[in-house]
């Protein structure tokens, strides 16, 4: 195994896990918010990469192009969800949190049947991007350059996250998530910031899944892979933190990475697992988990 | 002396247990109003998801564990037998034991760290375990990983738990299956466990004032659920006649095992039943008329059932009734 | 003269750079009703916590019959025949009240009859008797604060720690109270009751300790409390002292 190659698989592990670290922003940043466990996020996913493969297709425009376009989408989505589901499930007093986990698992199942329905159950691809099939090179250590690309704006995903904290609705959602109670008082719709919170959710999703059209396949059950991902970086950075699923996402990336060139490829989620393992039994709120 | 206050308390559940000798009657004569293979494996599978869910019901429903990784211990039931079975065999009934015993161990085992979480933290928790055993099964070349298990017919008999002209026996086999599993949930609420564990559902802090230990409780609540569900696994499996990692440690089907208790009522005698009543001819027969010819709409039936259900009746479909039956408990006191 | 139930030894215990409980002694005989009184945030519900097993002191060691009880946990004070209240009632909301009452009587009665009866006698002595086949979370307020007594009696406690039961009643409702809190004390119950109303606790209790920003300000009995300066200063404010 040569250095190059143990290089190239790392780098590549890193972006991969950029990528991860915004499906499960999109997760944390809900459940940090309100304490709802989205489990129709791998599904949000999925309808993210038949978009990007749908209009690709109708229209020629490049994934790429289509980042505002399916991130607007994937918000609407995420309102529209909060507004006729979730909305719901705060208004019950019994069972409410059985309600928001079989409701969004509902929402799943039903989702993916409607992909199937309209997609059916074969693999699609995105062949002819702008970047498809394109590589980067940096000596022996060559990268494809969807993944580079990917990467780089996983990153600025992430800028845009911390500093949408630093605004002042980015406050407002702090105080809404400390005591919506109280926010009520002082004028602050709720449900808009909820609703608002949910967008932002699936809007990172959304991009997740134009990043991914570029050199994934794209099927009605890609998601559940990532949702599962997502869960565990979510689990490993801490419920709610933005930051613990950027680092937790690069940790899965690479983890999952070396285990595949090491161990074998069928196994490298093994690697991710067993992480999760040791979190649950020494770290059970995660690393940046409020205790 | 029990006083009035505990005479009705007790007489609630002797009308119970008479209302569920009329229903096992009832179920008992149901092939005889019922012909035809599809529509009995039908009430096969209902009877056995009920069952299923009522032992979910034990640790999700009672002790307010929602575990989303019953899978795992349906499959090491299922597997446990059918490996039993095909490779030593041994007999069924003796499969379903050791593998009831090993999958209440794994539950056992799998509720040492997560029970050190609660709410979501433990509903994911066991997801990914769930998968985790998923993804094992499907690389262990030792169960054939993802190829399967087919199980070999040895002859119509009893004692192989397999029949080869009807789906008959077999409706009487899960009917006991689903009966034991309502019987058990009927002793558990009678019992010191069972008012801990619902204590333990309600609040945690109160619970531990009254001398309620937490852990231990959800350990015990933990480990029968995991045993009863693997029983039900070694069913399913001689039922079927093959099992693989799709459909013994998925996901969706543990999502299928909890879904009839919550739909017909959590930590309730009768919900499993109903729910399994209502989810599984809807899923199946979803299945039957829009499967080949236009996949997904069963998947989306299915979805907005659950998702219309969950969100109308968050205190399951055994709510319809219990506005008579508060009225009769005050009306007998 | 005999050992007292419960000794509290030079306990102290902080959250974060808050000191909650300083260097807290004091003892409490067998079958007198003692207060704990002090302003918000003197530390009453934190040595209460603590006395229950809750949470577990920093510094100090507390003996109930002789026996360390401080670091052991909740379930096994309650085993020992600590019951309690709790401030921000903690009902069992799905379980009607006979069966809230029934999780307590199990710690002593390991049969459901047995359980039973045993329940039912609380439940009368709370004077919830009409009330056995309600859920909890539809009782009203003061009826919540019975129901925390009733499960607690159940479990058959030596001593007994009331929580602000006698907080936000009518006067109806706090006499009917206090009289159930003397019917106790008459069955051999020891009481600590925590209360920032003093009008009600007064005429109650047998002796007070006084707690004030963490520390034991004094302790004695309600006619010393009240003329003591400092607790006029500290807690009754201006009604007591003009």
């Amino acid at each position: 195994m040569s250095p190059a190659l143990i290089l190239q698989v790392a780098i590549g592990g890193i972006l991969m896990g950029l990528l991860y670290a915004v499906v499960a922003a999109g997760l944390t940043l809900i459940f940090g918010l309100m304490n709802v466990v989205n489990f129709a996020h791998g599904a949000l996913l999925m309808a993210a990469m038949y978009a990007t493969w749908l209009i690709h297709r109708s229209t020629g425009l490049d994934p790429l192009l289509q980042l505002p376009l399916v991130a607007a989408l994937l918000f609407g989505t995420g309102v529209a969800i909060y507004r006729v589901l979730i909305a719901r499930t705060l208004q019950i007093r019994v069972n409410g949190a059985m309600v928001q986990i079989f409701t969004t698992f509902g929402l799943s199942i039903f989702l993916v049947g409607l992909a199937q329905l309209v997609f059916g159950s074969d693999f699609q691809s995105i062949n002819a991007s702008f970047l498809g099939g394109r590589t980067l090179a940096f000596g022996a250590v060559v990268l494809p350059l969807p993944l580079v690309a990917s990467g780089v704006v996983s990153l600025l995903v992430f800028l845009a996250l911390f500093r949408l904290s630093r605004t002042e609705f980015g406050r407002a959602l702090e105080a809404t998530r400390e005591d919506f109670e109280a926010v009520a008082l002082i004028g602050v719709d709720r449900d808009r910031i909820f609703g608002i919170g949910w967008g932002i959710g699936a809007a990172a999703v959304g991009i997740a899944g134009v990043l991914l059209a570029n050199f994934y396949y794209i099927s009605p059950d890609v998601g559940t892979n990532f949702a599962l991902i997502a869960y565990v970086a979510v689990a490993l950075g801490g419920f709610g933190s933005i930051l613990g699923a950027l680092i937790a996402g690069l940790v899965i990336g690479l983890t999952e990475a070396l285990t595949a060139l090491v161990v074998d490829p069928s196994l490298k989620q093994i690697g991710i697992f067993l992480i999760y393992l040791a979190v649950l039994m020494f770290r059970p709120r995660g690393l940046f988990g409020k205790l | 002396m029990v006083e009035r206050a505990g005479r009705a308390l007790l007489s609630r559940r002797r009308r119970e247990l008479l209302l569920g000798a009329v229903v096992l009657a009832l179920l008992a004569a149901l092939p005889l109003g019922v012909s035809g293979a599809y529509l009995r494996g039908l009430i096969v599978l209902a009877l056995l998801y009920a069952g299923l869910s009522q032992a979910w019901n034990i640790l999700g429903g009672y002790c307010g564990q929602i575990s989303l990784g019953h899978a795992l211990y349906f499959g090491i039931g299922a597997y446990t037998s059918a490996l039993l079975f095909t490779r030593a065999g041994l007999s069924p009934f003796i499969g379903m034991f050791a593998g009831g015993l090993l999958s209440g161990l794994s539950a056992f085992l799998v509720g040492i760290p997560c029970f050190r979480l609660s709410g979501h933290y433990y509903a994911i928790a066991t997801i990914v375990i769930g998968m985790m055993a998923a993804l094992l099964a499907s690389n262990w070349d030792f169960i054939n990983a993802a190829q399967g298990i087919t199980i070999p017919f040895h002859g119509e008999a009893w004692r192989n738990l397999q029949f080869r002209t009807a789906v008959l026996p077999f409706h009487y086999v899960m009917l006991v299956y689903a009966a034991l599993m309502w019987l058990i949930a009927w002793v558990i609420e009678g019992s010191r466990w069972g008012f801990y564990w619902r204590a333990v559902k309600d609040d945690v802090t109160a619970a531990r004032s009254l001398g309620v230990s937490i852990y231990p409780s959800k350990l015990a609540a933990a480990a029968i659920s995991g045993a009863a569900t693997g029983i039900g696994g070694a069913l399913y499996a001689q039922y079927v006649g093959f099992i693989d990692p799709e459909s013994a440690f998925d996901l969706s089907l543990s999502v299928l095992i909890a879904l009839p208790a919550v739909v017909g009522g959590i930590g309730t005698l009768w919900g499993p039943l109903l729910g399994a009543a209502v989810l599984i001819p809807v899923q199946q027969l979803s299945v039957a008329w829009f499967g080949s010819a236009a996949g997904g709409i069963d998947l989306m039936v299915y979805g907005a059932l659950i998702m219309v259900l969950a969100l109308s009746r968050p205190e399951g479909l055994v709510s319809f009734f219990h506005g008579r039956a508060r009225q009769e408990a005050v009306d007998h006191g | 003269m005999a050992e007292p139930l419960l000794q509290i030894r030079e306990i102290s215990k902080s959250f974060g750079s808050v000191a909650a409980n300083v260097d807290i002694s004091f003892d409490v005989t067998e079958g007198e009703i003692l207060g704990l009184i002090g302003p918000n945030g003197a530390g009453k519900s934190s040595l209460f916590n603590i006395i229950a097993g809750e949470i577990a002191p920093d510094r100090g060691e507390i003996l109930f019959a002789g026996q360390r009880i401080s670091g052991i946990g909740a379930v096994a004070c309650a085993r020992l025949g600590i019951g309690r209240t709790f401030q921000v009632v903690r009902s069992f909301d799905s379980m009607t009240v006979l069966e809230n009452v029934l999780v307590g009587a199990f710690l002593r009665a390991r049969r459901t009859r047995a359980a039973l009866r045993r329940a039912e006698e609380v439940i009368a002595v709370c004077g919830l008797a009409g009330r056995s086949d309600t859920v909890a979370h539809r009782l009203s307020p003061p009826e919540k604060r019975r129901l925390e007594i009733a499960r607690a009696l159940a479990t058959e406690p030596r001593l007994l720690l009331l929580d602000e039961v006698l907080t936000g009643l009518t006067p109806t409702e706090a006499r009917e109270g206090m009289q159930l809190v003397r019917d106790l004390r008459a069955q051999g119950i020891t009481i600590i009751m925590v209360e920032h109303v003093m009008e009600v606790l007064l005429p109650l209790i047998d002796r007070a300790v006084v707690l004030n920003l963490g520390r034991k300000l004094l302790e004695g009995v309600p006619a010393e409390i009240v003329r003591h300066p400092e607790v006029i200063r500290a807690y009754l404010g201006d009604r007591y002292s003009g």
